[in-house]
């Protein structure tokens, strides 16, 4: 193990790790936990230029402010809108697109893989302004489906690669025995491969969760009112109208930041296996 | 199971016509939102367009050949942008030797740890809005905790997000705190892997400290520093969020980057000049595909090994 285990070294040393952690850990997350502490202090507080010192009461008002005066709420649906249907079409298509190329040895195979492996990779705004136009043409711009539809599209890229790699390393002797079988293709799919996948769904959904309901960009672009603005571009207009209330902002940011930080509490070792698919050999 | 048994031949059209078959969805997706928008741009960047059509529903846009790239060759905001594009790419650099020092530091087995690493973590899951809302108010001038430590020690206050020279630095900083959580999980993961028995080998002959690290466990991470290297590129090169929520490009456009740009150019303020954003998406896509060549040209050498 490296570096040496703690509990080997001298007993100072061993004091001095156990004050070091939460020190570096409060130092570390030092933003976020003031802007959660500002998100909980008066107006007023504010006002009198108190932003820092110990607030004068704790003000769980500035939630129900931005509950009850603005659309946060519908902001937060609209995201839940456009992340679900994109984690269920993104993980349904790449489980296929992942079984044919872990499984089949044609000629264009290691082609089509790599055209999602690097479409994944492509810069958002070579895709911008083709993207946007079909959008508007097909009548779908400013519509939860028109923002689920091209996340779907564009997350098959990564989740293909994260499908393929994990089929490959299942047990060939599988599907070979049930070929023996004669069992049709769609039913080793269904019967054999997809009851094993259920360690990658979990991987994959929580990841293009925490993705789509992170994305700023497209929602930008192909979003612009209350009725489908998913929560972090609905924050960032809020933002321009809130300025410098800084109260305000902050219980903003900590409701917007609530559902994927949840998700990988609950999640985390899904999660995590699914970030690092690649980092160890 | 007689029954179940086809003839020889259909079989085989089974197994060539079914993997074509699976990938249908997914590529007839990809093709559409992914591969065909790409060749469009590339297209659209040849000309002049304000992303209307007629009355018949006909493109307006004029073929202007090379011109909308001869006008970012004079154009003083695309070299702000891509001046700023470089420092992002090299600074953001500084996200592996800072997440593998703190991998580092977490990779002990005392009571809790696994709270804290993922506590550490913590900054990756949340969205770069909420990321850059974070840092806005760390920076902000007057009661900013930045702006107070400067003055603290300088006994004058630095606004970092208006002034031209320090801000694109600044949201540098903010881009990097999620970063470095990104390649400190895959080092704690890649260090979870190291073989025991190489490092017991070499602490038998003496080694430790950098030399250990240098010799030993860096060449065992090497699939671990090579993702975090990928991610690291594309990050820097899709910082889009952060300038838009911290600063819209500003001040003077100073804290441009090419996405950023590129958006302003082709849906921002100053119109929609389609065909001149799409030639700075080109200039941008060019620059991602040398690295996305190298990636592919790896995992390419990789898979002729197996």
């Amino acid at each position: 193990m490296f570096p040496r285990p703690i509990q080997k070294s001298s007993t100072p040393a061993q004091w001095l790790y156990a004050v070091a952690l939460p020190v570096a850990l409060i130092l570390w997350l030092f933003p976020l936990l003031g802007v959660a502490l500002t998100s909980l202090r008066p107006a007023s507080d504010l006002a009198q230029g108190n932003y820092f010192g110990m607030p004068s009461g704790i003000a769980w008002e500035n939630y129900l402010y931005i509950f009850t005066q603005t659309p946060i709420g519908q902001y937060m649906v609209n995201s839940l809108w456009v992340t679900i249907p994109t984690v269920i079409g993104a993980v349904s298509l790449s489980l296929m697109t992942g079984f044919a190329l872990a499984v089949y040895g044609f000629r264009a195979n290691i082609l089509v893989f790599f055209m999602f492996v690097a479409g994944n990779f492509v810069p958002f705004q070579i895709l911008m302004v083709p993207v946007r136009d079909m959008t508007l043409q097909l009548g779908m711009y400013d519509t939860w489906y028109g923002l689920a539809l091209f996340h779907i599209a564009f997350q098959t890229g990564f989740c293909t690669l994260f499908m393929r790699n994990f089929i490959k390393a299942l047990p060939y002797e599988l599907i070979e025995a049930a070929r023996v079988e004669g069992v049709a293709e769609w039913r080793i799919f269904w019967f054999i491969v997809l009851p094993l996948m259920r360690p990658a769904i979990a991987a994959l959904s929580v990841l293009v969760f925490t993705f789509i309901w992170n994305d700023f960009f497209w929602a930008t672009v192909l979003t612009q009112g209350v009725d489908s603005q998913p929560i972090t571009a609905g924050l960032s207009s809020l933002n321009g109208q809130w300025i410098a209330q800084w109260h305000l902002v902050s219980a903003g940011s900590i409701l917007a930041a609530l559902p994927p930080v949840l998700m990988f509490f609950l999640m985390q070792k899904h999660f995590i296996a699914g970030l690092t698919l690649g980092a160890v050999k | 199971m007689a029954q179940t048994t086809q003839p020889v031949g259909r079989r085989l059209t089974q197994r060539t016509l079914a993997p074509w078959l699976f990938l249908a969805p997914g590529m007839f997706m990809f093709t559409v939102y992914v591969l065909w928008p790409i060749v469009q741009s590339v297209t659209l960047s040849f000309y002049d367009w304000n992303g209307l059509y007629n009355g018949q529903g006909q493109f307006t846009g004029t073929f202007v050949g090379m011109g909308n790239y001869a006008e970012l060759m004079s154009d003083p905001a695309f070299e702000t942008s891509l001046w700023n594009n470089l420092k992002w790419l090299v600074l953001y650099m500084l996200a592996l030797p800072i997440g593998l020092f703190i991998a580092i530091f977490l990779n002990q087995t005392v009571t809790g740890i696994r709270v804290y690493k993922s506590l550490f973590f913590f900054p990756f899951v949340i969205s770069q809005v909420v990321v850059g809302l974070i840092f806005a108010w760390f920076y902000a001038p007057n009661f900013g905790l930045f702006y107070l430590l400067t003055e603290s020690v300088f006994g004058k206050g630095t606004a970092i997000l208006a002034d031209p020279d320090l801000v694109t630095y600044g949201i540098i900083v903010a881009g990097l705190w999620p970063q470095i959580a990104y390649v400190m999980i895959l080092y704690l993961t890649g260090l979870n892997n190291v073989a025991p028995d190489q490092i017991e080998a070499a602490r038998l002959d003496g080694a430790k400290g950098w030399r250990m690290l240098w010799y030993v466990v860096l060449p065992q991470l090497r699939p671990a520093t090579f993702i975090a290297v990928i991610v690291t590129v594309i990050g820097a090169l899709r910082s889009f969020d952060l300038v838009s929520i911290m600063t819209n490009g500003g001040p003077f456009g100073s804290s441009r980057v090419l996405s950023y740009y590129m958006f302003e150019m082709a849906l921002g303020e100053y119109g929609f000049r389609m065909g001149y954003g799409a030639a700075i998406a080109v200039v941008l896509f060019a620059i991602m595909m040398i690295f996305i060549s190298g990636f592919i040209w790896k995992m390419w050498r990789d898979e002729k090994e197996r």
